[in-house]
């Protein structure tokens, strides 16, 4: 079993494919009792009593759970704490839970749970972004002083002068929409108390350590007192943070205070209503241009609506500011963002995490630019974007790694044929009923956290006597492959065959807080921790050996399962060197920290060094829309992802893939509809997500430049491969038809005949 | 009433033939591979055959296959745990990604190419067309159904791999 014998190796392939891999659902646990959470009909409202009784009575149930129950901190969060275990004062939002029935059975809970009366004086509710920020607005918050939660800002150059040296201006508004994650697995807990009064969580969510804060601050047990035990999930694309930790602190809660195992097991209506969405954005885009094609000035002003709870909002928006105006130099720059307060469904993080809004807006916008000037989008983009030494927006100079701008877009152009199909795009016009088109988009994007918090991560690399490995690492498997990436790059630094190998399933009770699983940050943080771990791991098995060797510990070499002096003369195996250890006393344990380069910020002006490093990626697409019913059907598409380095080829393909396929959702297919505050279509046969029949064939470009910066080499690819498909999409549908979408999803009523629905348009 | 899951003939009371299906194979007799998604039959995580036909078992009950023939993901690798074809096929092409999705897809797929193993690409994409997949964009579903689907031609002998 070779890393790189060109198949997908994952270590928890075999048990998925035979159905054995244990979810949080398929655990058995004994005396186990079952939750639902109550959700009130109100949208905002004042609550007044949280009549529990009748269902208290109701035949199996075993306690009905009320904010009043909750013996630590009912409020919390990652940058706000102003979630709530259960709605306490108010309803903010439809999706708020004010009370939790337990019950023998799940089928019990659920039916007490319709028992349970809100009585609640309602409020007037604050559906739209905008309509927040008026002053009189009802506030959502009032102890937060306004609906405004926070704002980013960049301040480059002088924007005045950028635009008096345009020769001309563009200037446009656009709109996203709402979207849910649509993980296939619903949110589930099991919790269960353990005999040393400790209360274990079996969970599917992506954020091991942030739920341990949720579940420890509800129950008010230090951090020792909650063990969250890495458990098989069902996908989380960012979205099994927040929403995902409070259900575990509900479910321990319940078993803390009744001293048995309780599953809270989310049905789809409820994980649709409750769970946080991608932020809807609004945004108004001012570009000046020149005539010889350079962006001379961007303003834009950047309207984020993050529902009735703070979450990441503060975080997401920061991301869509340092990246507002894509991988291009622009010397003027006037950006202001805004995370606001509605009581709409929270918005949270998801794969993307502000880029995909930006991107859809900025990516179209210099295909208009391209268009007034007479040239190719390439060709626009070919004068304007990043290279080698160029300095962001927010000053930062690209000088540590490769930057592979043109590298990508040069693979994705070669690949489709690019410039040959554009010629021969529809416009609007046609013989037959299908309209062609092709377009494309890309992106750069900054690394992991960024200047967002600090960023590092830890790896345990614990040697058994008989030379068998045992690797634990902070980051979680969110399906994505993390524990199989790990693996292969613990046995490709250590030289040893994968199936030495077992990666154990970290808890939080046996790794440092590694932070979370996001921003496409597990393959480049926790493969740097696995990598310094084993060549940390080499150094002490080197000075074990050298004697025997004959040479330098530093000249040692380690392969094929043996450590071997510079010449290869004298060999002594991998598991001897480790029963050499052993027979001293030195232990092959040891711990491998990576620590991100630092970052800075400054949010007075929005100048710094964001990320420490970006990634690079290009992707195109070509289809047709049909005249008669605007459907848009997709040919082919194609994507160049620079990863640094493909750890595991299968898998890396598998990112790519799943990346277009959720940003071809996101632009023709899904939004999170919703009346008066209410959603609409929370399942499946309503909002839907692409299938097999949505996709065309997809083309994975991979390229790599091995990061300075990343001890493995290898970057980031998870959330890049989903946040330029749209605009691709978007622009391959302007050049088939002739009309620019402004919002998203992209509906088109019949053509040419009518009109674009206008509520495309601001 | 009776019924035969994974090879096993069962006898079940009239109570237990009111319980659901997916209930039933879950928590009764522990087949926990096919999954509980949506509840209302729209994502096909809960995918099993029904005499070699495709179920979506959420919103079946127990009597639903009364004398008839269940198959669920547990049951489609060899006693020794080998991997079928096609099982092989999707761990070797990367078609499993958070895997949730994985049992449903599978038993689609080998109900398709037991009466379809000369189909075409598109056909295998309209095939799994009611079996959602978030992670992988379907593209490697469709190359693993592709490269198994020699197995299941006439003239193909029964090949398992020993477990991995």
């Amino acid at each position: 079993m070779k890393a790189a014998d060109g198949k997908g190796w994952r270590n928890d392939a075999h048990a998925k494919v035979t159905g054995r891999t244990k979810y949080t659902d398929d655990l058995k646990f004994a005396r186990l009792l079952h939750a639902a959470p109550v959700y009130s009909d109100f949208v905002h409202a004042r609550i007044l009593r949280v009549a529990t009784e009748e269902a208290e009575r109701a035949p199996g149930v075993v306690r009905v759970l009320t904010a009043r129950d909750v013996p630590g901190s009912n409020r919390f969060g990652q940058i706000l704490r102003d979630y709530r275990i259960f709605a306490d004062d108010k309803v903010r939002y439809n999706g708020d839970v004010v009370a939790m029935v337990v019950a023998e059975t799940r089928d019990l809970a659920i039916r007490a749970a319709a028992l349970v009366r809100v009585e609640a004086e309602a409020l007037p509710a604050v559906l739209d972004p905008e309509e927040a920020l008026l002053p009189g607005s009802p506030l959502v918050h009032e102890g937060h002083g306004s609906n405004l939660v926070n704002t980013h800002r960049i301040r480059r150059g002088s924007v005045d002068l950028g635009f008096r040296q345009a020769d001309f201006i563009l200037e446009e508004r656009f709109r996203t929409q709402s979207v849910e994650h649509a993980y296939m697995e619903p949110e589930v807990a099991v919790c269960s108390p353990r005999a040393d009064g400790v209360i274990e969580v079996f969970g599917s969510m992506q954020h091991p350590f942030s739920t341990r804060r949720f579940v420890a601050a509800c129950l008010g047990a230090p951090l020792s007192g909650v063990e969250v035990v890495g458990t098989p999930m069902g996908g989380g694309f960012g979205g099994k943070d927040d929403t995902a930790a409070i259900v575990c602190a509900r479910a321990a809660l319940a078993a803390k205070l009744l001293g048995q195992p309780v599953k809270l097991m989310y049905r789809r209506d409820w994980s649709i209503r409750e769970s946080y969405k991608r932020h809807p954005y609004r945004v108004a885009y001012k570009m000046g241009v020149s005539k010889d094609g350079l962006i001379t000035a961007v303003q834009c002003r950047i309207v984020a609506d993050g529902g009735a709870y703070c979450s990441v909002t503060p975080w997401v928006t920061w991301r869509s500011t340092v990246q507002c105006c894509g991988p291009y130099v622009v010397d003027n720059v006037h950006c202001d963002t805004l995370g606001v307060y509605t009581n709409n469904v929270v918005a949270g993080a998801m794969r993307g995490f502000g880029s995909p809004q930006m991107n859809f807006v900025v990516e179209q916008m210099v295909e208009m630019a391209a268009a007034r000037l007479g040239i190719t989008g390439v060709e626009f983009r070919r004068r304007n974007m990043v290279r080698q030494g160029s300095v962001t927006i927010t000053g930062q100079r690209l000088d540590s790694h490769k930057v592979a701008m043109g590298e990508v877009l040069d693979a994705v152009l070669a690949e489709t044929g690019y410039e040959g199909k554009l010629a021969r795009c529809s416009h609007g016009s046609s013989d037959g009923d299908e309209l062609y088109g092709v377009g494309l988009a890309m992106s750069y994007r900054g690394v992991s956290l960024g200047a967002e918090g600090v960023d590092f991560c830890a790896a345990v690399i614990n040697v058994q006597p008989d030379g068998s490995i045992l690797l634990e690492v902070g980051v979680h498997e969110n399906g994505q492959g993390a524990e199989s990436a790990m693996s292969i790059l613990a046995a490709e630094e250590l030289g040893v065959d994968l199936g030495r190998i077992r990666y154990r399933r970290a808890s939080t009770s046996t790794v440092p807080d590694s932070g979370t699983t996001v921003a496409s940050r597990g393959t480049i943080m926790g493969g740097g921790a696995v990598t310094l771990a084993a060549r940390e791991l080499k150094r002490r098995m080197a000075e074990a050996v050298c004697g025997r060797l004959q040479c330098l510990a530093g000249a040692v070499r380690f392969e094929a399962g043996e450590l071997l002096d510079p010449a290869g003369h004298r060999k002594v195996p991998f598991d001897e060197a480790i029963a050499l250890m052993f027979a001293t006393q030195h232990f092959p344990h040891v711990v491998g920290v990576f620590r991100a380069p630092k970052t800075t910020w400054d949010e007075h002006t929005g100048h710094g060094d964001a990320y420490f490093t970006w990634v690079y990626g290009c992707q195109a697409v070509e289809l047709t829309v049909n005249k008669k019913t605007g459907k848009v059907r997709l040919l082919g598409a194609t994507a160049a992802h620079d990863v640094g380095r493909a750890v595991n080829r299968e898998m890396v393909r598998g990112q790519f893939f799943g990346g277009m396929a959720m940003a071809t959702g996101y632009a023709l297919h899904e939004e999170v509809r919703s009346k008066d505050g209410r959603i609409t279509n929370p399942n499946l046969n309503t909002y839907r997500i692409p299938r097999s029949t949505d996709l065309p064939e997809m083309t994975a470009i991979i390229i790599e430049n091995p990061d300075p910066h990343s001890p493995s080499g290898a970057k980031a690819l998870g959330e890049p491969t989903n946040e330029i498909l749209a605009p691709a999409i978007a622009n391959a549908v302007f050049n088939a038809t002739g009309r620019r979408p402004f919002s998203l999803p992209i509906r088109l009523s019949a053509l040419p005949d009518e009109p674009l629905e206008e509520d495309c348009r601001l | 009433m009776r019924l035969n899951v994974n090879g096993r003939d069962l006898e079940v009371s009239d109570a237990v033939g009111e319980r659901r299906l997916i209930a039933f194979l879950r928590e009764d007799l522990d087949l926990t591979g096919a999954k509980n998604a949506c509840d209302i039959g729209a994502c096909g995580a809960c995918t099993v055959l029904v005499d070699d036909e495709p179920v979506k078992i959420c919103i079946k009950r127990v009597r639903d296959v009364a004398g008839r023939r269940v198959l669920t993901i547990e049951g489609l690798a060899g006693p020794d745990g080998a991997l079928h074809p096609l099982q092989r096929a999707f761990v070797e092409r990367g078609a499993i990604q958070c895997g949730f999705c994985t049992p449903g897809m599978v038993l689609v797929a080998h109900a398709f190419l037991l009466r379809h193993p000369r189909a075409t690409r598109d056909e295998i994409r309209r095939a799994i067309n009611g079996n959602l997949c978030r992670c992988t964009g379907y593209q490697q579903i469709i190359d693993a159904i592709e490269a198994a689907a020699a197995h299941y031609r006439a003239d193909a002998a029964p090949a398992r791999e020993p477990p991995l």
